[in-house]
């Protein structure tokens, strides 16, 4: 099956067929999907054996470009699902994939893609059970948008909420910051950099549940996407009513990021991650957490950023390498370089 | 990281922190305010307020952050002509980042091209030459923007253009020209600074000699310096020196990259495509004299301003906005009327509070902690 989309794959005849066939229902090769009913029926006594709660996220993909380093849109659309759910404590075991092509795009584009979402799917062990695929028409989308949902379950006895950060815990981050964001600039092309950065695109689900076994109280957990982990520590200052004190040398950031960020003017804080988490746990719990992260591949790297305390109420606070204090607040729009 | 970290080391500062404090008491003072220290450029702006600087200053040192950023000074008429320019539908109207968000009287460029028109953001000028070799059917504007330091590159791009025989390419210049600016704020009436700090980047091109009327002519003592927290520390402590020793003259901090005598292939294009124009408005400052430049007559066909139409309407500042003391050291950003109520980074009302290097941008969003010890030691 060469050559493009076409409107025909979208229409619900036999290309839309076959292209269903062929490429979602063999690329993800499960028996779930296979029966190709209108919904995926899920077992609900494999699901209570697991914990007492579902957790259920959606997100949507739309990056430009659909490869860089390290990744692509197929990879990201599902770390990016199986993370939220994994954040909330939850073992992420099923999703949902919606595609919007544009007419044009090539075929073996989205083959690469699928193949890059079975494979990511796999590592985190979930199942893609159930799609949808619409073609719009070209320039009415940018060669390929892709929803997921997923559903996992939430062990009993985890409590993992944003606003339960106390003072006196500990933050830790899981590895390098940044990188994503990093590689999305470079990848652009606007650069040219020697070194490029790859992406540090990965699911959390495996090392949640290390952290889990370590520690089930862990107090906050969320993964640090667009917004950095300045946006992350901001919800959990925000939402527990406490003030987050972070030591900038602490925090991991690659060489090669903040040669980014120096060329042009961006703070490597907010820079975006798709494989990176912030955890607020109790002090005594700290370096377990801290072994076990760093005992997983998806946590080699972790370090402890900083400590909670009750003030200044609701506001994160960078103590810079050079022996200063200042706020890390929201952004309020995108990151824009600086002209000089 | 190489060449970064030495700029950034703790022990040094400390130790340059009890210099300034040795000799602050050797200063001659007649009252008992703080010492003002003007630092002139955005960019000092925002490393003062990315490592926390100004909170480990002594509290008998005040930083006064000057008119300096290209982008927060760009008077809202000036941002509507951008839009009326983007909005063509031949145009492709390229510009820096951070002046994206910088709000017209009715909308910003982000919103224009929100709205469709075609705005690209670039991080050279020789980007959007490119593009308008690539694009030989539409007119690229590139919205030429900042002091001294950006003109030279932006006159030798329209030196290439000129070369390579390409005529859809054009400037919307809005240049500005430090030194003029400096004069005012020196001759205003309600002025109370003691030093200054001078722009590192634009003294590498204009070199030193244009800061002698400061030292000279003012009395005031004046440092160029670089962008690094050491450089500005270091460059703190030689204007204290200074004034403990009853000098007064043009030192440079930044020696690394500011040769004495400036950059003269640089100033030679500039002055090649660029004259003085006779004023130009500033936000929060009002028009000033010969601080601003525009295209020479032999290059009037890069001129976007007289290639096509555009409204040059003037927009007055909001009454109530007190960008204009604050630029002068008179008032403290938070002692603004609007400062945090109605004027805020999302709904900025003046200019300072446009960009992140505009003082009272980084007192909202990074200073919040200096304000309320100030506050503190005041109350």
């Amino acid at each position: 099956m060469n050559g493009t989309i076409t409107l025909a794959h979208g229409a619900g005849g036999r290309a839309m067929r076959e292209l269903i066939d062929t490429l979602f229902v063999g690329g993800y090769g499960n028996d779930l999907l296979a029966a190709l009913e209108d919904q995926a029926r899920l077992e609900l006594d494999a699901l209570v054996a697991r914990g007492d709660r579902l957790a259920f996220t959606t997100d949507s993909y739309v990056v430009d470009p659909l490869f860089f380093p390290g990744g692509d849109i197929g990879k990201l659309a599902i770390t990016g699902t199986v993370n939220d759910l994994a954040v909330g404590g939850a073992r992420p075991l099923f999703l949902s994939c919606g595609m919007i092509l544009e007419e044009g795009l090539p075929l073996d584009t989205l083959r690469r893609v699928v193949a890059s979402m079975k494979a990511t799917a796999d590592e985190a062990g979930v199942q893609i059970v159930t799609g949808d695929t619409k073609v719009v028409h070209r320039g009415a989308a940018d060669k390929l948008f892709i929803n997921t949902a997923g559903i996992g379950v939430i062990p009993a006895g985890v409590d993992i909420r944003a606003a339960r950060a106390r003072p006196g815990d500990r933050i830790l981050v899981n590895g390098w910051v940044g990188d994503h964001g990093a590689a999305i600039v470079d990848a652009r092309g606007e650069l040219a950099l020697d070194n490029p950065v790859e992406t540090d695109c990965q699911p959390l689900g495996g090392l949640v549940e290390a952290m889990l076994a370590a520690c089930p109280d862990i107090h906050c957990l969320r993964d640090a996407t667009r917004g950095g982990i300045a946006g992350v520590l901001n919800e959990f200052a925000t939402a527990s009513g406490c003030a987050l004190h972070i030591e900038e040398t602490a925090v991991p950031i690659r060489d090669t990021v903040r040669g980014v960020c120096e060329i042009l003017g961006l703070d490597p804080l907010y820079l975006a991650n798709e494989g990176k988490l912030v955890a607020i746990v109790a002090p005594e719990d700290a370096e377990p957490v801290l072994e076990a992260m760093r005992a997983h591949p998806a946590g080699r790297d972790a370090a402890i950023i900083g400590e909670v305390t009750e003030s200044p109420a609701g506001s994160v606070i960078l103590h810079t390498g050079f022996g200063g204090e200042r706020i890390v607040d929201l952004l309020v729009g995108e990151q824009l370089p600086r002209i000089c | 990281m190489k060449f970064v970290d030495e700029f950034r080391d703790p022990d040094k500062a400390r130790a340059l922190i009890r210099e300034i404090e040795t000799l602050l008491p050797e200063i001659p003072r007649s009252d008992e305010r703080p010492l003002q220290i003007m630092e002139f450029c955005g960019g000092h702006t925002h490393t003062i307020f990315r490592y926390g600087l100004e909170q480990m200053l002594p509290g008998a040192i005040e930083l006064v952050h000057g008119p300096g950023c290209p982008v927060c000074v760009l008077p809202m008429g000036r941002v509507d002509d951008c839009v009326a320019l983007a909005e063509r539908p031949e145009v492709i109207f390229t510009t820096f980042g951070d002046a994206m968000r910088v709000p017209g009287s009715k909308k910003s460029l982000l919103q224009a091209k929100a709205e469709g028109a075609d705005v690209r953001m670039v991080y050279s000028p020789l980007d959007a030459l490119a593009l308008a070799r690539a694009n030989p059917d539409r007119e690229v504007i590139f919205f030429a923007l900042g002091f001294e330091t950006t003109m030279p590159s932006t006159a030798l791009t329209v030196l290439a253009a000129e070369r390579e025989g390409i005529d859809n390419f054009s400037l919307f210049c809005n240049h500005i020209t430090t030194v003029p600016t400096i004069k005012a704020i020196l001759d205003s009436p309600d002025m109370r600074i003691d030093a200054f700090l001078a722009p590192g980047h634009v003294s590498m091109v204009v070199g030193e000699a244009p800061f002698r009327f400061v030292a000279e002519n003012y009395g005031k003592p004046i440092v160029i310096t670089g962008f690094e927290p050491l450089d500005i520390l270091q460059s703190l402590w030689m204007v204290i020196r200074q004034l403990a020793e009853g000098r007064c003259e043009v030192e440079n901090q930044y020696r690394r990259i500011v040769p004495p005598e400036g950059n003269s292939a640089g100033l030679e294009a500039v002055a090649k495509v660029f004259e003085l124009r006779e004023f130009f408005e500033w936000r929060g400052l009002g028009s000033i004299d010969h601080s601003g430049v525009r295209m020479r007559e032999e290059y009037v066909r890069f001129d976007a301003e007289r290639k096509f139409p555009v409204p040059s309407l003037k927009i007055a500042d909001p009454r109530s906005c007190q960008c204009g003391e604050v630029l002068k050291g008179v008032i403290r950003p938070w002692e603004c009327k609007v400062y945090g109520r109605q004027c805020t980074p999302q709904t900025p009302m003046g200019a300072l509070m446009v960009s992140s290097e505009g003082a009272c941008a980084a007192y909202y969003q990074y200073g919040r902690l200096a304000v309320e010890a100030q506050r503190g030691q005041a109350g």
